[in-house]
């Protein structure tokens, strides 16, 4: 069965400036593809091209079945798109957004209107659907953003970075909004810079960088791609730093490519790589404390994505300290 | 394939006019309720061009002559055509910094991902532009008449002179549109769509008889698109100092200013459209 979004061999130059360097991407029905990456690695132009916003210079593109560049209008028909900022018109109310947004899908006013009031309900903004957007906290915005996009319940939705911004309680809430969505069957394109977030909602993940697709699978996946686990001993004290180091040097797998035993002395942590879960890590216990050593913390840490993207792109992945970059293109 | 037919079944529901008419109405609709809601936009632009009327009326009118007369009376009716082609040429300001704001703000990128007319979302803005500079053209006319100024003709040429002010004022907001479109914020639309103004409204037939500049400035004056507007209210109101210069859009100014603003509205739509469907916020 195809994609309900395939791209191939995109690319576009802005200038001097290679956004996409021959991204290709695969996402099946009904299914959620997180596009993850640092600020201007491509995520925004990548959606840009799939929306119709932008024609890339080369490459193709099939959303919904339809050809991209050669039909459009017919892609906007069948697509959502919620931006990195909350498109929705300040002065207008919640209601009158919708609305507009309904109309402007070639809905008829009425079941503009009625569209309108359904999705207010369901995105709980009833109460304040009377009121101008401007009003709104930035995570009611957001849900009108998304709400905007979903006002003909379009079967490929695109999102991009839905929770840039967000407080913590707001970016729960607005997942739990697009589980619900996923759950519905539509599919789904996301981008973030988060990797908690494409953790928690994608099933394939997708890692960008530098215009290209560096890295795609499920997130156990792409972390098993860059080794096991860990067991992390803090010790109380210092002198029994090289007695506890030498101790889970035993149970390294030093032998299998995962690194060596490391000792972060200023912390008092020790740190290396095992395979054997929770039944090893009372083993250890054990044996620290029969040679009398007193620890502060011992847990196994499986690796995180950005673990992941550190092993894969040589670099840590940036926080949101340059939306405003990304955005301009 | 479901999704093909079922945009075929969608768009078979107009043809590509009416759906552009309708989306145009949406987009005006929406631009009408923000003017609305933001009284103060509206209320700014009225009290420029009253100010003008004022200053002008009072400082200039005694010191000037029209036609071999310089009383203030006669300057107050000769200046009217003038100040209410000014202000409807001042809605290009207000048009660039709107959809400048759109587009900064992630609107035009929105509407752009929507399957609606290519053109209406700048269409809907310059109608909606159009019924403030209605507004604005009523309220100016009842301050003009306190003031002193009258018409001397039927109630089909004042309307005709008003319809062709509109027509101006409309056909000068697509230039507002293009230079909305091509600027990075609204600040930048607002002054870069008001700095051209001055000279195309000063070099003109507006404030100041244009048989007394000097030959090449008249010559610019003369053919000055926004001198075929005024001249053309003027005869309209039957209001004096009427051009008598043989230039051609002088002869014929109703003609000319016609022409002059469906050549704008060609051009500068055409521009307006190609640029919004590669605009990138």
């Amino acid at each position: 069965m195809p994609g309900a979004i395939q791209a191939e061999g995109l690319v576009k130059t802005f200038g001097d400036v290679k956004a996409l360097d021959g991204v290709d991407l695969e996402v099946p029905e009904g299914t959620v593809l997180g596009l993850l990456g640092p600020n201007g690695a491509g995520k925004t132009t990548t959606v840009r091209c799939l929306t119709t916003l932008l024609r890339p210079d080369s490459g193709r593109a099939v959303v919904a079945g339809i050809d991209v560049l050669k039909h459009p209008d017919a892609v906007r028909r069948s697509i959502g798109l919620s931006g990195q900022f909350a498109a929705v018109d300040e002065y207008l109310t919640g209601r009158e957004n919708l609305q507009m947004v309904g109309q402007l899908y070639q809905m008829r006013a009425k079941a503009a209107r009625a569209r309108a009031d359904e999705l207010l309900e369901q995105f709980h903004l009833a109460d304040a659907a009377d009121r101008t957007a401007k009003t709104y906290s930035g995570g009611m915005r957001r849900r009108l953003d998304l709400a905007a996009a979903l006002v003909v319940s379009p079967p490929v939705m695109f999102m991009d970075e839905p929770t840039t911004g967000l407080d913590p309680r707001n970016r729960q809430q607005l997942w739990d909004v697009i589980k619900d969505l996923v759950s519905g069957g539509t599919t789904l394109l996301l981008t973030t810079q988060y990797l908690e977030e494409a953790d928690h909602l994608a099933h394939d993940i997708a890692v960008v960088d530098q215009g290209k697709v560096i890295a795609q699978g499920t997130s156990d996946q792409l972390k098993a791609r860059t080794g096991g686990e860990r067991v992390e001993v803090v010790v109380h004290e210092r002198e029994h730093i090289r007695t506890a180091a030498a101790l889970l040097d035993k149970y390294s797998l030093r032998g299998l490519g995962q690194g060596d035993t490391t000792v972060e002395e200023h912390m008092r942590k020790i740190t290396t790589p095992v395979s054997g879960g929770a039944k090893l890590l009372a083993e250890i216990i054990r044996e620290l404390d029969a040679e009398g050593i007193e620890i502060d913390d011992i847990g196994l840490r499986r690796p995180t994505l950005d673990d992941v993207f550190l092993s894969l792109t040589g670099h840590v992945a940036e926080s949101a300290q340059s939306d405003d970059e990304e955005a301009a293109k | 394939m479901s999704a093909v037919t079922e945009s075929v079944r969608v768009a078979s529901h107009g043809n590509a006019f009416t759906r552009s008419v309708r989306d145009s109405l949406v987009v005006a609709k929406r631009n009408l309720i923000r003017m609305v809601r933001i009284p103060e936009v509206v209320i700014f632009g009225l009290i420029q061009p009253i100010m003008f009327v004022v200053l002008f009326s009072y400082v200039f009118g005694g010191s000037l002559d029209i036609g071999g007369s310089t009383s203030p009376q006669v300057y107050r009716e000769f200046l009217m055509a003038g100040i209410f082609a000014q202000t409807v040429t001042f809605a290009t300001a207000g048009a660039g910094a709107g959809i400048a704001e759109d587009m900064h703000k992630g609107l035009i990128d929105r509407f752009r991902s929507l399957p609606m007319a290519r053109g209406a979302v700048l269409t809907g803005r310059t109608l909606a532009d159009m019924v403030q500079t209605a507004l604005t053209l009523l309220v100016l006319a009842i301050v003009a008449l306190l003031v002193g100024w009258r018409t001397h003709t039927s109630i089909g040429e004042v309307l005709g002179a008003f319809g062709l002010l509109l027509l101006t004022g409309y056909a000068f907001t697509w230039i507002g549109a293009v230079i909305g479109l091509s600027v990075r914020t609204p600040e930048a639309a607002t002054s870069g769509g008001l700095v051209w103004l001055f000279p195309v409204t000063f070099v003109s037939n507006a404030f100041v008889d244009s048989s007394n500049m000097t030959p090449w400035l008249r010559h610019i004056a003369d053919w000055n698109p926004f001198s075929a507007t005024v001249q053309a209210c003027r005869e309209l109101f039957g209001n004096p100092g009427v051009s008598t210069s043989d230039a051609w859009p002088m002869q014929h100014p109703v003609w000319a200013s016609v022409i002059y603003s469906v050549l704008i509205i060609a051009v500068f739509r055409t521009l307006a459209v190609r640029k919004y469907r590669s605009a990138a916020a």
